[in-house]
């Protein structure tokens, strides 16, 4: 009981401060706009925790954040060679082979405005499939080791990608492919120096959409056979044991590394869009 | 109209493409079989023929080539064998039997739907708060677009079995999935539409001495439907997606997930392509709804898609 009082009044203690911190006269300065989101997390996990030991919910059910924390501590071998067979080997691979796919496809389409006007449509209606059913054919054809599920993550990825760099290399205006023109620029002066650099901002829209397509792609294919290693090998095999603290684990590891690989993205991104106005 | 002749010349290429991979794909079960059959195949042990690429077997055996398109458990089946089945268990079938897809596409649907509602009625809601709320735009609003970089998708099936050890089961768990997926793109989304109203506009309802809610019912709201629409067509597919893929690997007996690992398990393959083939089509009309009402509502409100 004393748990469950502790919880609410942790819970009323971070939203008055946060009310506090969002409406007072620093409200805008950065280190407290990053402080607010902080804070309303850490409420979060302090209300799981305290709740989980006041109900006294099963921790098969529910583990406590301070169990999944201790777990982890404990198994970070197992975690890094999971993370490794999964995202490195399974998920990057896929992803830049997807992505070189899509993006030759989207060149070679470029060339013809028939074909442009083909692609995007077939293209956008793919993105929006569930391809992930793929996953079990794919592990039949490629193995179980991690070709099938980078053979999975090239497909997810590669409509997103294409769609966004046809639609990337068709955003010059006439006035600008004029002006290249004019100065005696060949095709391929043009796509390098005008229409590949404004269609960067696309292409990354493109690549961080498909950074979540890419660890889920990895994720999902191992759950249909893998060797003994692996997050979605670990999920799956920790549930059956009911280590759901494992579980809860390898989830806090795709949550951070899916974040963080967006984030990497959009940091690229932000360097090589520099010009663009919504960077300036 | 414009883009008909293009889509049909991508499509019949992307088909053209894959009619040929049946060939190569299929060629070494198809060269077993006809041998058993009592045909000439050169070379004739299949360790042989192990030695051999898929192409160089057909071009030895081009008199096997037409029976790769008719192989029962192929690799990669030919699309009139899928165009078969999908007839077979759409059409033909009863759709109480166990073997309709019609029946199989409800179990799968009914929950999508009702999660996509749930989700997106929530979203809405937690929209309006943020964009009223200081507070609660800036403590959720960046956990709402961190959320979207997280492959929840992949831990569907965890949350199923879950929620079955602890008595919830049917439709609910799935729903509980679907509505999750819809849930993030409706918020992103409404809370850029409800803050599209230019200071321009916004200042012309504060001449009016118009309150809050009234800014909220005649300015905000319908400002923000184009963005609703935008976010409605990602939330179904998502939905959708999550759906599949909370049957996929949790024994679950029906629905387009269960169907595609059945077929895949029990060496039926033209099964699973067929459960995919409907799934796709499925997802193809609920956006297809979805962007239909859109552009009905949107011309009855004088409005332009986001």
């Amino acid at each position: 009981m004393i748990y469950i009082v502790l919880g609410f009044a942790f819970w009323a203690a971070g939203w008055v401060l946060n009310v506090r911190l969002a409406n007072g006269p620093s409200g805008d300065v950065r280190s407290v706009r990053i402080a607010i989101p902080l804070i309303f997390g850490l409420t979060i996990l302090v209300i799981w925790e305290f709740f989980v030991l006041g109900f006294e919910i099963n921790p098969v059910f529910l583990p406590r954040p301070s169990d999944i924390m201790i777990r982890m501590s404990q198994e970070l071998p197992r975690l890094w060679a999971d993370f490794v067979q999964t995202i490195i080997k399974g998920a990057l691979t896929g992803y830049i082979i997807g992505g070189l796919a899509a993006f030759g496809v989207a060149i070679l389409a470029d060339r013809s405005e028939f074909l442009t006007r083909g692609v995007l449509p077939v293209g956008s209606f793919m993105a929006a499939l569930p391809i992930v059913g793929i996953a079990p054919i794919f592990v039949k054809w490629f193995g179980s080791d991690w070709e099938s599920k980078a053979a999975v993550v090239a497909v997810m990825v590669f409509f997103p990608i294409l769609v966004n760099a046809v639609a990337g290399l068709r955003d010059t205006t006439a006035m600008q492919r004029d002006l290249m023109r004019t100065y005696g620029a060949g095709y391929w002066p043009t796509l390098f120096k005008l229409r590949l650099p404004a269609a960067m901002p696309f292409i990354f829209n493109g690549l961080k959409i498909a950074t979540t397509l890419a660890l889920i792609g990895a994720i999902v294919a191992e759950f249909f056979g893998s060797p003994t290693v692996g997050m979605g090998f670990r999920i799956s095999t920790s549930f059956g044991q009911l280590a759901l603290d494992m579980v809860w684990a390898e989830i806090v590891v795709a949550a951070l590394a899916g974040s963080a690989c967006y984030g990497l993205v959009t940091l690229l991104e932000r360097w090589m869009t520099f010009w663009h106005p919504s960077n300036r | 109209m414009k883009s008909f002749f293009p889509v049909v010349t991508v499509v019949a290429a992307v088909l053209l493409i894959w009619i040929i991979a049946v060939v190569p794909m299929n060629m070494h079960l198809t060269a077993d079989q006809a041998q058993r059959d009592g045909l000439v195949v050169s070379p004739d042990t299949p360790i042989a023929r192990q030695d051999f690429s898929g192409l160089g077997l057909a071009v030895r055996n081009s008199h096997l080539i037409p029976l790769t398109y008719v192989n029962i458990r192929p690799r990669l089946p030919s699309p009139h064998q899928i165009a078969i089945e999908l007839y077979d268990t759409v059409i033909d079938k009863k759709i109480t039997s166990k073997r309709s897809l019609v029946y199989h596409g409800w179990v799968t649907l009914a929950p999508t739907l009702l999660g996509f509602a749930i989700g997106t009625l929530l979203g809405i809601m937690l929209a309006v708060g943020i964009v009223f709320s200081r507070v609660m735009d800036r403590s959720v609003m960046p956990w709402a677009i961190v959320s979207q970089t997280i492959p929840i998708l992949a831990l569907a099936p965890m949350i199923i079995v879950v929620m079955g050890a602890a008595g919830i089961q049917g439709i609910l768990p799935k729903a509980v999935i679907a509505a999750y997926l819809s849930f993030f793109p409706v918020v992103v989304g409404m809370v850029k539409g409800l803050r599209s109203p230019e200071g321009m506009q916004l200042d012309l309802l504060r001449t009016y001495h118009s309150s809050n809610s009234q800014g909220f019912w005649k300015l905000r709201l319908p400002a923000s439907t184009p963005y609703l629409f935008a976010s409605l067509k990602i939330g179904i597919s998502a939905s959708l997606i999550g759906t599949i893929v909370a049957e996929l690997p949790t024994g679950a007996k029906a629905g387009f997930g269960a169907r595609m690992l059945v077929g895949d398990q029990y060496g039926q393959p033209i099964l699973s392509w067929a459960a995919l083939f409907a799934a796709a089509i499925t997802a193809a009309a609920l956006v297809g709804i979805i962007g239909m009402i859109e552009r009905g509502t949107l011309r009855q409100m004088g409005m332009k898609p986001a």
